[in-house]
């Protein structure tokens, strides 16, 4: 008999129940919680009359909608600030543990669990956001669910699932100066597409995925979901166990002890047989650039914008066009080339401090280009805020020209007042390009923290890798 | 939930792959705290000329009059036929919510993204996915008027010309559908495993019980 996967343990661990047909009943170790896809949720258990099954296996937070100016002065949308406080009577009612907008911790809910230790290995992981995928990370089961699923989490622990079958993206050898865990992660998109990974778990594996940091790890689990698999994975390590020692919600005394013991388990078995396997030689990845409306369109920095009438698959062929026609871009025009209005530093994908510091390090001591509008850093939780600050980021930000804000979800989404005006066009490190993804009419080209400071300096895309703009770094 | 058993439906072509969520019902109207109403800014952005914001009065927006939902002859469709990988993107429940309030009641694609194909599930809306090839003779047989039967129990589409064609679909969510059951209810018949699981997995990891 074969050995088993990463993703078989986890699953095997937490079945309660499995139907004749396989479908089972799983067990939820951690639930997080934000304010958009949770209000109708509370409001069906309100009217079922149903209470939380376990409160304290519950965490929530406002991050989509909250502002990232004036914290003091509130949300001026009402029917932002609505929901918001929705979310806060919504946790007193059920005594449900929230980090409201004052709340140091307060924070991007994928950047908040890990951070606090909130989310740990081994665990299933939900939450109503599809980049709970994220979590996936420290070796834990997690993934996206709807506000139905979010009711049936509340009431009773459990969901009703269906096994996914098992993926292997493998990453070998070493990254070139420069190259990022976004980089690899748009790499992998771009090679299997955004539909790649339906019906899958992917573990991620390789020495390249080895030598990410925990924070790099979250980025590449954060955007499995743009490869279409529900939940990302990396097996545990020492990166790993020392990453959660002293969080504030890990175990601690024996319970540490035991949880480490237990975590070490949590890797693929060396003869566990996957369904599919994709390979990727490290090496070969350059800085990435999105040029459509999809993650899957995307391209190395130093290409050009592709030619649909290259495509012989009609259906793509027209989705291409599509995207040229909406981005206002012409095939074999060089990515360099391309200008923009604005910079966004932030989201669950690339909010972390290593992110931070990476766009700092290329900023420090040069200024944001005449024609951009507006760059923003915004930092994935206040704790983050707080180092990134006692690290002087801020400051380097600042006289770069970059504004330095309070952390949320901001303009990944535009639910809150940063967005993009329409036609406008912006390097972005979040997760999505789609059409008015970051305002109505909004132009999004996704890559790492780096590129886009480096953009946001130049006023186009330029190449971090190449030897000169590292010397120009020095 | 609306249970779903037959349905004789008008068919509304979207001839576009990934289609996302943000596509199906943009951010913006996610700030609502109910759960009706985004029928009318289903497909928003390429529904009408204007942006749309919450809670506006869609009766007089300028349309896009190129846009399939709008043409006439889709006047109450009840099955979108679309390309792969559909409802990709975000988890929002929304989006089905909005499809549903429109009037959909059944969605045919080559294929689905998870997420979303499970929230149609719970919200009364078949997503059937079909062989490329199948989706491609759907659409190329498609005129003005053109209608398909969906039969969930039998798990069959009968297409004007009497081809039938069998689709799958999970025993456990078939029944559910069925009979429009409340999936909640259903799970905490199984109130003693969980439980006992609990128990159980308590001895392992202590510290996910502690408070």
């Amino acid at each position: 008999m074969s050995g088993k996967t990463l993703y078989d343990k986890l699953w095997e661990d937490h079945v309660v129940h499995t139907e004749d047909d396989g479908s089972s009943l799983i067990y939820i170790d951690r639930h997080l919680v934000h304010e958009v896809t949770s209000p109708q949720a509370f409001e069906g258990l309100r009217l079922a009359g149903r209470k939380p099954w376990r409160q304290a296996r519950n965490l929530a937070v406002a991050d989509h909608n909250v502002p990232t100016t004036d914290r003091d002065k509130g949300i001026a949308d009402p029917v932002s600030r609505l929901q918001v406080e929705t979310l806060e009577k919504n946790c007193a009612e059920f005594g449900i543990t929230e980090f409201d907008m004052s709340d140091i911790r307060q924070g991007i809910v994928h950047v908040v669990g890990p951070e606090q230790g909130a989310t740990l290995p081994g665990m299933t992981v939900v939450c109503g956001d599809s980049h709970t995928s994220t979590h996936g990370a420290s070796g834990a089961l997690a993934f996206g669910i709807g506000t139905s699923e979010v009711e049936h989490v509340l009431a009773t622990q459990c969901l009703v699932q269906k096994k996914a079958k098992n993926m292997l993206i493998k990453v070998d050898g070493e990254v070139r100066p420069g190259i990022t865990a976004k980089d690899i992660v748009l790499a992998i998109i771009g090679k299997i597409g955004t539909a790649g990974g339906n019906g899958y778990t992917i573990e991620f594996a390789g020495s390249a995925i080895r030598a990410l940091s925990m924070e790099g790890r979250m980025t590449v689990c954060n955007m499995a979901i743009e490869a279409g698999a529900r939940a990302g994975l990396i097996g545990v390590d020492d990166v790993t166990i020392d990453y959660y020692h002293d969080r504030p919600l890990s175990p601690k005394g024996n319970d540490w002890f035991m949880a480490e013991r237990m975590w070490q388990q949590l890797h693929s078995d060396p003869d566990a047989v996957f369904d599919k396997v994709v390979e990727l030689n490290a090496a070969d990845i350059k800085p990435q650039v999105t040029w459509g409306t999809s993650p899957e369109l995307v391209v190395p920095v130093d290409a050009s914008v592709p030619d649909p009438a290259q495509e012989t698959d009609s259906t793509k062929r027209e989705s291409m066009k599509r995207a040229l026609q909406y981005m206002d871009l012409k095939p074999g025009l060089a990515i360099t080339d391309i200008k923009l209005d604005k910079v966004f530093i932030g989201s669950c994908t690339n909010s972390r401090i290593e992110d931070l510091r990476a766009a700092a390090t290329v900023a420090k001591g040069k200024k944001v280009a005449d024609n951009i509008k507006l760059a923003l850093v915004v930092p994935g939780s206040g704790l983050i805020k707080q180092q990134a600050e006692a690290e002087g980021l801020d400051k380097i930000f600042i006289e770069s020209g970059f504004e330095w804000r309070d952390p949320g979800c901001s303009m990944c989404l535009a639910m809150n007042a940063d967005r993009l005006e329409p036609g406008e066009r912006c390097a972005s490190t979040s997760n999505r390009n789609f059409e008015g993804r970051q305002g109505y009419g909004g132009r999004t080209h996704l890559v790492s923290p780096a590129m886009a400071a480096a953009a946001a300096i130049a006023g186009h895309f330029v190449d971090v890798s190449t030897e000169a703009n590292q010397g120009a770094q020095a | 939930m609306r249970a779903f058993t037959k349905i004789d439906a008008l068919v509304a072509p979207l001839d576009r792959a990934n289609v996302d969520t943000d596509a199906i019902i943009p951010k913006q109207f996610l700030k609502s705290i109910r759960r009706a109403g985004f029928g009318p800014f289903l497909f928003d952005e390429w529904r009408y000329k204007d942006h749309g914001e919450p809670d506006m009065d869609c009766t007089n927006r300028p349309i896009n009059p190129d846009f399939v939902l709008n043409k006439p002859e889709y006047k109450g469709a009840e099955l979108l036929l679309t390309r792969e990988n559909f409802g990709c993107g975000s988890s929002r429940e929304h989006a089905p919510w909005a499809l549903e309030d429109f009037g959909f009641r059944a969605i045919i694609a080559p294929s689905f993204a998870d997420i979303f194909y499970n929230n149609c599930f719970k919200n009364g809306i078949l997503p059937i996915v079909l062989d490329a090839a199948i989706v491609d003779d759907l659409f190329n047989e498609l005129t003005e008027g053109y209608r398909l039967t969906v039969d969930l129990d039998s798990q069959k589409i009968v297409t004007p010309s009497g081809r039938e064609i069998v689709f799958e679909v999970d025993a456990n969510r078939k029944f559910r559908l069925l009979n429009g059951l409340d999936d909640i209810a259903l799970t905490l018949q199984h109130a003693d495993q969980i439980h006992a699981y609990e128990t159980e997995r308590a001895k392992r990891a202590p510290w996910l019980f502690a408070s």
